[in-house]
């Protein structure tokens, strides 16, 4: 099987997209900037989101990066949710689809987070089948996402890193290796970074994110925040990971305080020659 | 009781909304700062949406005061889906209902006029007609038809305040003007091409926009709205109504028994 990191070289590095940077990311030119969305966001009948949506797909390649399926839910994945998600696939024809490792829909209600979960035998037959599920609703494979941590939670069956090298193993999916929830995660639960990124089968990735953090009020603990820039220890974990398994989509992401585009373009930029070098030292190899 | 995945997540929503959980690895958990991290993402993932779909409201209220509302809202009546763009449907029923918000009477009524907003902005995409479409059709047979509202039509008459005035300035981020007079009021929203607009709109075309959108033949919507408005110009309405782009279509009801 080719590895979906060389089907997708195409892409390159590419951002997350904010409604106030629609214009500029339509006019940007070529050379492999993607952009990425909540479909949530984008779940609607009609108007102007869907419409630039569309002029943007237009132009450049499109993920959708999923915050609901609510895959380690103990339920089966909401039908009408998947439905929806099915509709805008069929649209926008993204290059990559992707959710997270966590839930956040239970009982009636939607949780805006992404939760944990122990990570037991039966939460692993539970997230396999309704990752199997929503593939097959879908008709593709999607990648699944890393949570970040905060939490020490007792009970574990299983190490994140087996965890996820199960579920690819039972489904078939790929794996989003986001480095910043990685770098976040490592410092809150006092593990080793390198070692969780070590433990990731490489054929199985299909994307990386790289985002900012911030420090708790308490100082004790590091946030998930995409509120900054990518801190410098995200970058080397990054450079660790690409150079073990080659260049792979990689996406910027800043969700507040959200800077200039010009900002951003210029992150993206060095991920992109991070990537172009692993390129080069590839082929010379 | 057997320690399952949804046992865990049963107490895991317990804990996130105060109440005491019922399994002992949650409870373990809730002592550790790490707990007040999804505490704040969740509550304040829903506040941020209704600050979002609310900004009159905001605006209106202040930031204090809207996010202490909001976090007694999101207490109450959770998001029921992931599409955070509709979320709040029932903030204006709550706003009526919220004693704190009983200085603001015509609060409720620039949250529903939000709200309409939202509903206008994620509506269907849909062509209209105009003044020439409806000129074609003979009399006779144009009392007996139906005009389709768009998709994206939103209005409501406020029969106790200016609440439309009021809404608009908040909107548009601008005084309410000083010689407000305080009456009812009417607004109509629409998306006609791509950005919502609004505008005010008379208690008869209210009426009459009512009764296209319950399927009543012109006719019968037109006595409806003289019945609501007794000297109101009723062909400067429609032409009203087909220019600003609110009429998506002329349907004739299918006569065959």
């Amino acid at each position: 099987m080719a590895s979906p990191c060389h089907t997708n070289i195409a892409l390159g590095a590419g951002l997350g997209l904010k409604p106030q940077h629609y214009e500029d990311a339509y006019a940007v030119v070529g050379d492999g900037t993607w952009f990425e969305v909540h479909p949530e966001n984008y779940l609607v009948d009609g108007g102007p989101r869907l419409t630039w949506l569309e002029a943007i797909r237009a132009r450049h390649p499109l993920s959708l990066h999923g915050v609901s399926l609510s895959l380690a839910a103990d339920r089966d994945p909401d039908v009408v949710h998947l439905q929806r998600l099915k509709a805008l696939i069929e649209r926008v024809e993204p290059a990559l689809v992707s959710e997270h490792l966590a839930w956040s829909a239970w009982g009636d209600h939607y949780h805006p987070d992404l939760l944990p979960f122990p990570r037991t035998q039966d939460a692993l037959v539970r997230v396999a089948a309704n990752i199997s599920r929503s593939q097959d609703t879908l008709g593709r494979r999607i990648a699944i996402e890393n949570p970040t941590h905060y939490l020490t939670i007792e009970g574990h069956d299983w190490s994140e890193g087996d965890f996820l090298r199960e579920i690819v193993r039972r489904t078939g999916c790929g794996l989003l290796v986001d480095v910043n929830n990685v770098f976040v995660s490592a410092h809150n639960l006092s593990i080793d970074p390198v070692a969780y990124l070590n433990a990731i089968p490489s054929d199985a990735v299909m994307e990386i994110h790289l985002a900012g953090h911030s420090v708790d009020t308490n100082g004790a603990l590091l946030i998930d925040s995409h509120d900054a820039a990518i801190a410098d220890g995200v970058w080397r974990l990054y450079q660790c990971l690409i150079d073990r398994i080659g260049p792979c989509p990689t996406l910027i992401e800043r969700d507040g305080k959200v800077p200039a585009f010009d900002v951003l373009l210029h992150e993206r930029q060095r991920a992109q020659s991070l990537l172009d070098h692993g390129v080069s030292m590839e082929a010379m190899a | 009781m057997k320690a399952t995945l949804a046992s865990f997540q049963d107490a895991f929503v317990d804990a996130l909304y105060g109440q005491a959980p019922h399994d002992s690895r949650v409870a373990a958990l809730v002592g550790q700062p790490g707990f007040a991290v999804y505490r704040n993402t969740v509550f304040q993932g829903s506040v941020d949406a209704l600050e979002a779909n609310f900004p009159a409201v905001l605006r209106l209220v202040g930031e204090d005061w809207f996010r202490a509302t909001a976090a007694e809202y999101v207490a109450l009546s959770p998001p029921t889906e992931a599409r955070l763009l509709h979320y709040g449907r029932n903030f204006p029923d709550f706003l009526a209902a919220f004693e704190p918000a009983r200085p603001l009477p015509y609060l409720p009524s620039v949250a529903r006029l939000d709200y309409l907003w939202v509903e206008a902005h994620v509506a269907p995409d849909a062509g209209h007609i105009t003044v020439a479409d409806l000129l074609g059709w003979p009399p006779q047979l144009l009392e007996r038809a139906t005009l389709r509202v768009h998709p994206s039509a939103r209005w409501h008459w406020f029969a106790n305040e200016p609440a439309y005035t009021i809404w608009r300035a908040n909107r548009e981020g601008v005084d309410v003007p000083d010689d407000l007079v305080w009456e009812g009021e009417g607004a109509l929203l629409l998306r006609p091409l791509s950005n919502v607009v609004w505008q005010p709109l008379s208690i008869g075309a209210c009426a009459l926009l009512d009764a296209c959108a319950g399927e009543c033949d012109l006719e019968s919507a037109a006595k409806r709205a003289l019945e609501c408005e007794p000297d109101m110009n009723l062909s400067e309405c429609i032409s009203m109504l087909l220019t600003v782009g609110a009429i998506a279509e002329i349907a004739m009801h299918d006569t065959t028994p």
